[in-house]
């Protein structure tokens, strides 16, 4: 029989696990490019990769304090948002996406290569650089939490920064939205040109909204990497390609939506891939000849199914406004 | 205020230039280190060996001993003594440096046969693995640099044909209907399955494996475009929201590949074809079909948008769709037929490149689809014959750049260069200024 009690229980666990957060704060960084300027920006996955590499290598290969590390991330985050920007902000929006994807390859290429190995750590990739973030632990060690949220001391620190650094990124982006800046960005999303006319600079609103959305991913990428090791194989395009579903899911020109599509999407895939491979193992799809690889595989065809439904059937989200479609034309 | 703006703008582009700059030069500068006799000398396990020719200890010879993560590299001291301390025990891959023996002088086993450089050494009992060299009269067969250029060349030609059939289909694809089609990528892959399933699995010959996958391929295009694009188009649904339609299908397509044929690489037949010799290059009777092949293909989508009433049509609708429909084209048919033409171009190059890299697996057009795009937007965006001509630069430029950097950064070179030329002109080679928007 198929212990659904199980599933429950470890969908519970993605509602406030640290990968959720990661996804939401790259989610949202990805909002303020796509859905409030209107940038198609298909790199994010290149701004988590260099959070996670920058705080890695800063800390392991030249032995910076935690926060040196977090600054040498959002300071090469900055460097890649202007190197991506100049040459395409200028340009139509679908040049955009095709630097950005390459950009976001090349860095990924670049942490594999073996040449690096010695910085890098090539395909194994980096661990051991959390000890400066656990020193920091204010918990005394021991069990909190009940239920499927039981954890140690570590990881309650972990959900305790990933939670509140989500919560103070979407205040800031919330104010900044409706702040003059965020009317001015909007109005780009509408009709540059217009906004042009009003006599903004829109080449420098553009690259602010990049800079700071794409620190938003770095950021992500730095809490993404505290429960698990950092692995070049995790930065692919795929990555990109679910933070833009979870965006769709929540709606693109919200601040919450974000968040709670990315709760969505791990409870969801958590529940389905798990009632799949348990339903699996029970023989329920042998009619079929499903088998267990196969079922570990069909949670990828599931979202790319999602994406495309969600974008021709709702895409404004769950949150979002129907009259701001967030779709440049 | 102009004169600030634009001296700003340059001033970024050098930073640009700069990083790009840093960049290459960061691929190059790797494997330099200073050598000593030995390193790691506090390691528990040691590897160590000598090398001597003819009983002559031999000195400054750099052998390279890695695995398990670890890597490093030492020359032989006066005696010809090399030592290198690993992190732990297991297997361990040496390699001798030919390029710093003296002239006329390999490495051979006891009895004077040439053997490889490189050797596997395991530790055993003991914290100390022996790799000794010996070495004798010899010459190996090195390959002068302007052989493997020319060789390259072939390979970069070959590979950049075989790209430029799935660019052309891309780019007419973009022009007609202004989607760019992630799920391009997916195209490329169903060729290659199809024809695993048709010559394999079905036992077909592999002559009509081909033409029936190239069919199967034009037939998916028109599924594609029948089944899904235009329902699309005719609700309306933008251009942005249409490419992440795309990227939502290639993510379900591939993963349905891997659900149906596995993770697994397979060869097609005929792929281990006996390799001709042309003076400096070697090739396969494959090499030379397929690249025969694509340039016939090539050639024959360039006599069609010339040449034919149709084709004429389909540049037509690619230049202005309003306008081609106010003459009295079509253009829904232009575009099916841009689909299947597409479907069938990209089914081909699937095929090709199963024999190029060799192999089938359910990713392989995943792995090429940004070389795709920066082939088109290298060409100009649109623009069919720019994309043949971006396709034979990335193809050559990939292979080419490989005699300097390391294999596994090929791609990277490619990508730099794409992102270089956006910044030079963004119209791409063939393009036109007033496209770009």
């Amino acid at each position: 029989m198929v212990d659904f009690w199980q599933i429950i229980q470890n969908a519970g666990v993605e509602l406030i696990s640290p990968t959720t957060a990661a996804y939401a704060l790259a989610a949202l960084g990805l909002a303020i490019h796509f859905g409030f300027t209107g940038l198609v920006n298909f790199g994010q996955a290149g701004f988590m990769a260099i959070g996670a590499y920058g705080y890695g290598i800063s800390t392991l290969t030249f032995g910076f304090p935690v926060w040196g590390a977090v600054l040498v991330g959002i300071g090469a985050s900055v460097v890649f948002a202007l190197i991506l920007g100049v040459p395409t902000l200028r340009l139509r929006a679908d040049y955009l996406s095709i630097v950005t994807i390459a950009a976001s390859e090349i860095l990924r290429l670049i942490f594999t290569t073996n040449t690096l190995e010695a910085v890098t750590g090539s395909a194994d990739g980096l661990s051991g650089y959390k000890g400066g973030f656990a020193a920091l632990n204010p918990f005394p060690e021991g069990t909190y939490g009940f239920g499927p949220w039981e954890m140690n001391a570590y990881d309650l620190w972990v959900r305790v920064v990933a939670w509140t650094i989500v919560i103070l990124a979407c205040l800031l982006a919330w104010q900044l939205i409706r702040s003059p800046w965020g009317r001015v960005i909007k109005g780009i999303r509408e009709d540059e040109d217009a906004v042009r006319a009003l006599g903004k600079n829109v080449y420098f609103y553009k690259m602010q909204s990049l800079i700071l959305g794409g620190v938003f991913g770095t950021i992500a990428g730095m809490i993404f990497i505290l429960p698990r090791a950092i692995v070049p194989a995790n930065y692919a395009t795929t990555l990109t390609f679910f933070i833009y579903t979870i965006l769709l899911l929540g709606g693109a020109a919200t601040i919450l939506g974000p968040v709670v599509g990315s709760i969505i999407f791990w409870v969801l895939l958590s529940a389905v891939s798990g009632f799949v491979a348990r339903a699996q193992a029970v023989g329920w799809f042998d009619f079929i000849g499903m088998s267990s690889v196969q079922a570990g595989q069909t949670r990828f065809i599931i979202v790319g199914i999602v994406l495309m439904l969600l974008v021709i059937f709702r895409p404004q989200g769950i949150f979002g406004n129907k009259k701001e479609l967030a779709f440049v034309k | 205020m102009e004169v600030t703006g634009l001296s700003d703008k340059r001033w970024l582009r050098v930073l640009v230039a700069l990083f790009a700059t840093l960049l290459i030069a960061l691929t190059f500068s790797g494997g330099l280190s200073a050598s000593a006799d030995s390193i790691n000398e506090d390691s528990e396990w040691q590897i160590k060996g000598n090398v001597k020719n003819d009983g002559v200890p031999l000195d400054g010879v750099l052998i390279t001993v890695s695995g398990n993560g670890f890597s490093g590299e030492v020359a032989t001291d006066a005696e010809g003594k090399w030592a290198v301390g690993v992190p732990e025990g297991g297997k361990y891959t040496v390699t001798l440096d030919e390029s710093t023996l003296p002239e006329g002088v390999i490495v051979t086993d006891k009895e004077g046969n040439v053997i490889e450089p490189t050797r596997d050494v395991e530790f055993g009992a003991t914290k100390t693995a022996l790799s000794n060299y010996f070495l004798g009269v010899g010459v190996r067969e090195v390959t002068s640099f302007t052989d493997q250029l020319v060789q390259r060349l072939f390979t970069g030609l070959s590979f950049g044909l075989l790209l430029a059939l799935a660019s052309v289909g891309l780019s007419l694809i973009f022009g007609t209907t202004g989607l760019n089609n992630f799920a391009h990528a997916e195209m490329v892959t169903f060729g290659a399955l199809a024809t695993l399933t048709l010559a394999v699995d079905m036992a077909w010959p592999l002559w009509a494996a081909l033409i029936g996958a190239v069919i199967l391929s034009g037939v998916f295009g028109f599924a594609l475009d029948a089944g899904l694009w235009k329902p699309l188009r005719k609700k309306g649904v933008g251009l942005i929201p249409m490419m992440i339609v795309s990227i939502g299908l290639s993510l379900a397509l591939r993963y349905l590949y891997q659900y149906l044929y596995g993770g697994s690489t397979r060869q097609l037949p005929g792929a281990d074809g006996a390799e001709l010799k042309f003076g400096a290059i070697s090739l396969s009777p494959v090499d030379i079909l397929s690249m025969a092949i694509s340039i016939v293909a090539v050639l024959g989508v360039g006599f069609f948008l010339t040449r034919t009433r149709l084709g004429k049509a389909t540049r037509a609708v690619s230049d202005n769709v309003s306008l081609a429909a106010a003459s009295g084209i079509d253009v829904d048919r232009v575009i099916r037929i841009v689909w299947v033409i597409g479907g069938a171009l990209a089914g081909l190059s699937g095929i090709l490149f199963a024999f190029y890299r060799p192999g089938v697996s359910w990713d392989m057009g995943f792995g090429i689809l940004l070389l795709i795009f920066a082939a088109v937007t290298l060409g100009g965006l649109g623009t069919a014959f720019g994309a043949v001509v971006g396709s034979i630069i990335v193809g050559l430029f990939i292979e080419i750049s490989t005699l300097w950097i390391p294999s596994d950064m090929k791609y990277v070179g490619a990508l730099v260069i794409l992102i270089l030329v956006l910044l030079v002109r963004p119209q791409g080679i063939l393009g036109r200024k007033e496209r770009i928007g």
